[in-house]
């Protein structure tokens, strides 16, 4: 034990959070699953940050000869459709590259909105309780109570961007229908995933609540605002960084599910979902055409869960 | 004992690993011990030093990473190791039987006692039901159970933590185990219950002749219920002999460590202070090549206490040995190791003043029976006319067991709960009404509280300078960053942990050092009160006396008033200036120390006193062990809080009357219905055969005879 009277400055320098954090990824290292899905994750990463980089067709240019090619077929212009074309002759690879940028934009998004709000309202719940607990409870239960679908047919059918109010949210800000419709289906989203975020986080708190240092923070008079902010979320991080993960999946699947319904972002952008729905017509002989989406959409919620995997086994370790 | 018996247990030069993700780890290794029938054998040593591993490995229960590399443990003169499965299923619970620490844990919360009892001689014996329900009953009459069948058609949830250990016991006393292991049987029990239990471990062994391994951290407990004791250090036993040779003559260094840093009842911190060991247990990993003890040793040296030590028999002792090559060269009467020094303390003006406080809570019961007989709320009265007062520079030690309402007088203090009645006072100003939320911040600072868990006190996600640092902030000690964090070095230094800690986070900290920051952030506002809720209670032994040590220090330093909640009376007898015992909400006595560690005393005082375990083979004691539970403060007695325990109940007034609070002179207040020559002609519980405890000289031993 050495007690140094060396002055501040010559104190060992605290290492950058970002790098922390890396470090502690690497610890995935020792998990096989968990590699594998942040291989796949990080793959579909990738393609979305460098496809503007890679020699890629315009994902909206339509071609009239080349309707439902087969993968691998000749292009006119001399090149190939590496996984062929669609119904109206546009390059299917091309559409699902950039298509994942909507993908992982639009559903990180309306993820971190979730959870936003679901952990506010969970610490509170949790941290306050009383009445404060009840009123959280009792909504988070009504609204849990929805089937997700029908909640989220409810919302965007009366809010999208080809309602009234998605019209005049248009016109009144400025802003295209992509927008708009993101801007729903985060809204939609933080509805039925908020109440799950809360009930979890209100759990955690309750236990953690009840640890000394929230004492030691109450007996020094911290505002119930920092005790909630600094004492108590920091330490539920370790579940739900696991739980974020998959939810990072299950919104991928609605996201998708609600472009296969028309209800997500409008044409013609390449969103995964409405790829499918728009030759699911053509199923019998154009399957080619349906599969890749199909299989980037798999691949990447495979990927998501198996890395919520590896890391719940790293995190019970140590 | 005859030599011509076969042991019961015999250890050979066992070695036991842990296999990790980073290698094997050598938990216990060169590990010899012999138990005869019908003795009972003690293993002491502090967390980490593998006697609860020992205890697995003659299971033969090591789990899945855990393997015995080397020797043999022969079980009634066969090697255990060589036994199949089927023969060892055959001798764990039937032959030797184990009693883990935790009773709620080692009994099936979903099943009926009668179950859990009947199903043991079913299996091994293969006896009918009834047959097996008629001995389950015996053995619980046995272990002293009142009403034995009640307790055969209870769940586990139904018993108090004492009765639920006892039929642990009794599970592992049906089949007429050879031997039994008893793993920290009463570490989680109040005082006054371990006494009983300790009581009746010593009576099995007697009645039984069952054999027994008996491991604990409590060198008093090994010294009332073992024959032989073996000290164990860093996975090797460094000290084995029988009781009377290890605790009047010892030769290891580290067991005249362990001795030196428990308060003894000979000893007051003025002429012995503690002497904490330096250092800390080594990793298994870092074990030093030579002596394990080497780095923390004031006798290490160099070229012979390098290479691995041997334990050696100790001449002119047969039965004794040690594993000290230098145990016969050290002149233990030369050595005076610098001690944890205190000086007595002019206490100043009282500081903080409780007059006829009160804390009731109050249970709402929303159920329809409840609506229907109109008794909609019941008072929990967890504080009733608490009426005492601390000095500035003072210590005041609150002392009772579990449920008297201490933790609740903390809570109030700190204005995490509201009194209900009565007036509390800290320089004048009634804080009693005032939650936290509404107290100035002069006042915040001036209250800080040291928890007793050590493993909670500090937020696990910051680290700790950011912790303490924030304190000085909140506090306006400091008044920009550079300041709080020079301040923050400083509290640092103040309770002796280095610099560098300031960035660590703290599952980076030992129990004990996460301690020492507790209090550098109870202390860092110039408090005027510091509380301290047991705040050593969760340490090892050797570490319960440097942090006491420390927290004493300061506060004589500073000045400030210590209000110390424990239920351990030899450290509180060490440190206090003054006392407070507490029974039910009640103040049952109050005094300086030498006024209640002497009689008169309250008859709650005296059992408390009697049942405190006290490592010292000189120390006679007045046997008094309380019969039944603590009462429930939901539902306490009537009367006199203590009626239902006191044996020295006189009649029908204690049961229909409050005791009077009597002033036996000097402000030592005693709550009985006993006359006061009653009172005064008590006998001391605790006699002191010798007055120091560093003399080990056989006549010591004489005058020990009382």
């Amino acid at each position: 034990m050495t007690v140094t009277s060396a002055p501040a400055t010559e104190m060992p320098r605290r290492r950058h959070p970002l790098i922390r954090f890396f470090k502690s990824l690497a610890l995935l290292r020792e998990s096989y699953v968990g590699m594998l899905g942040a291989f796949l994750v990080l793959f579909w990463i990738a393609m979305a940050l460098g496809a503007d980089l890679m020699p890629l067709r315009d994902p909206l240019a339509q071609s009239a000869p080349d309707l439902l090619k087969p993968a691998l077929s000749a292009s006119p212009d001399g090149g190939t459709y590496w996984l062929g074309t669609d119904d109206k002759g546009r390059d299917i690879l091309s559409r699902l590259i950039y298509g994942s940028r909507l993908v992982l934009f639009w559903s990180i998004l309306a993820t971190v909105v979730a959870y936003a709000v679901g952990m506010l309202l969970g610490v509170m719940a949790g941290y306050r309780g009383g009445w404060w607990d009840e009123i959280i409870s009792f909504f988070g239960n009504v609204l849990l109570s929805f089937p997700q679908m029908v909640l989220y047919l409810v919302i965007l059918s009366n809010f999208g961007p080809n309602s009234d109010v998605g019209r005049y949210l248009g016109s009144a800000l400025g802003i295209s229908g992509t927008v708009v419709s993101g801007i729903i289906i985060i809204f939609a989203i933080t509805f039925s995933v908020a109440p799950q975020v809360a009930r979890i986080v209100r759990g955690l708190v309750l236990d953690l609540k009840t640890r000394d240092y929230i004492a030691a923070a109450e007996v020094r008079g911290e505002k119930p605002l920092y005790i909630m902010l600094v004492e108590l979320l920091p330490n539920a991080r370790g579940p739900l960084i696991v739980d974020a993960c998959l939810r990072i999946g299950y919104v991928i699947i609605a996201i998708a599910v609600l472009g296969f319904l028309s209800l997500g972002l409008p044409p013609p952008d390449p969103d995964w979902g409405k790829m499918i729905a728009e030759v699911r017509g053509f199923g019998s002989i154009a399957g080619n055409a349906m599969l890749w989406p199909a299989i980037a959409i798999s691949s990447l919620v495979f990927g998501l869960n198996l890395l919520a995997d590896g890391l719940r086994e790293i995190s019970l370790r140590d | 004992m005859t030599t011509s018996q076969t042991p019961v247990l015999e250890c050979k030069d066992v070695s036991i690993s842990y296999y990790t993700r980073a290698g094997a780890v050598p938990a216990v290794y060169d590990f010899n011990l012999t138990v005869m029938p019908g003795e009972a054998v003690g293993i002491v040593g502090e967390s980490g030093c593998g006697k609860s591993t020992v205890a697995l490995a003659i299971m033969q229960y090591m789990g899945r990473n855990g393997a015995i590399t080397g020797g043999e443990i022969r079980f009634m003169g066969r090697d255990m190791r060589t036994m199949s499965q089927e023969e060892l299923r055959k001798i764990r619970g039937s032959q030797i039987s184990m009693v883990y620490q935790e009773p709620m844990a080692s009994l099936n919360p979903s099943l009926l006692i009668r179950t859990q009892l009947t199903e043991v001689l079913v299996i091994h014996e293969g006896i009918s039901e009834d047959a097996a329900f008629k001995r389950a009953v015996e053995v619980l009459d046995a272990v002293r159970l009142p009403d034995p069948n009640r307790i055969m058609n209870s769940y586990p949830h139904q018993l108090s933590g004492g009765q639920q250990q006892r039929v642990v016991i009794a599970m592992a006393l049906l089949s007429n185990p050879k031997l039994l292991l008893l793993d920290e049987p009463t570490t989680a029990l109040d005082v006054t219950v371990e006494a009983g239990v300790v009581e009746l471990i010593k009576d099995i062994s007697q009645r039984f002749g069952t054999s027994m391994i008996y491991i604990s951290h409590n060198l008093g407990l090994i010294l009332e219920t073992c024959d032989r004791i073996c000290v164990m250090y860093s996975g090797q036993a460094v000290e084995v002999g029988n009781v009377k040779q290890v605790f009047d003559h010892m030769r290891h260094p580290y067991t005249r460590g362990l001795f030196s840093s428990i308060p003894l009842p000979g000893a007051d911190r003025f002429s012995h202070p503690l002497v904490p060991i330096r250092g800390q247990l080594p990793l298994p990993r870092d074990r030093p090549k030579g002596c394990t003890f080497g780095p923390r040793c004031d006798f290490f040296q160099a070229g012979r206490c390098d290479d691995p030590v041997p334990m050696l028999d100790i001449k002119g002792d047969p039965g004794h040995e040690a594993r000290c090559v230098r145990y016969d060269e050290i002149d233990w009467k030369k050595y005076r190791p610098k001690g944890l020094e205190a000086e007595p303390i002019v206490p100043g003006p009282p500081v903080l003043q409780i007059r006829n406080m009160k804390k009731y809570y109050e249970i709402r019961d929303n159920s329809i029976a409840a609506m229907i007989s109109g008794t909609k709320s019941r008072f929990v009265k967890a504080n009733e006319k608490l009426d005492f007062e601390a000095r500035e520079g003072e210590t005041v030690a609150i002392v009772g067991e579990s449920g008297c309402g201490k933790s609740t007088l903390a809570k109030v203090l700190m204005g995490l709960e509201e009194s209900t009645g009565g007036e509390v006072l800290v320089n004048g100003l009634e804080v009693g009404h005032m939650p936290v939320r509404k107290r100035p911040a002069g006042l915040i600072s001036s209250l800080q509280i040291v928890f007793q868990n050590p493993f909670e006190t500090l937020n696990p996600s910051h680290s700790v300078g950011a912790q303490i640092s924030r304190v000085l902030r909140k506090f306006g000690v400091a008044k920009d960053r550079d300041e709080a964090e020079r301040k923050t070095y400083e509290l640092l230094d103040m309770v002796k942990l280095p610099r560098e800690f300031a960035q660590r986070k703290p599952r980076q900290l030992s129990g004990g050092q996460k301690q020492r920051i507790g209090i550098a952030r109870a202390f860092g506002g110039e408090a005027a009160v510091v509380i301290a809720d047991e705040p050593v209670s969760a340490l090892d032994v050797s570490v319960q006396a440097a942090v006491t040590g420390l927290l004493t220090d300061i506060q004589r330093k500073k000045r400030t008033t210590l209000v110390f909640i424990s239920h351990d009376l030899s450290v509180v007898r060490y440190l206090a200036d003054r006392i407070v015992v507490m029974y039910l909400g009640h103040i049952m006595e109050q005094g300086t120390t030498d006024e209640v560690f002497s009689p008169p005393y309250h008859p709650y005082t005296e059992a408390l006193l009697s049942a405190v375990p006290i490592a010292d083979t000189s120390v006679t004691k007045k046997h008094i062990v309380l019969k039944g539970e603590l009462p429930s403060p939901m539902n306490p007695p009537p009367g006199c809080p203590f009626q239902t325990r006191c044996p020295r109940k006189i009649g029908a007034i204690c049961e229909t009357e409050m005791p009077p609070n009597k002033d036996m002179g000097n402000g030592h207040m005693i709550m009985c219905h006993l006359p006061d020559d009653v009172l005064r002609s008590m006998e001391p519980v605790i006699k002191v055969g010798r007055h120091d405890p560093d003399d080990t000289t056989p006549a010591a031993e004489m005058t020990a005879k009382h």
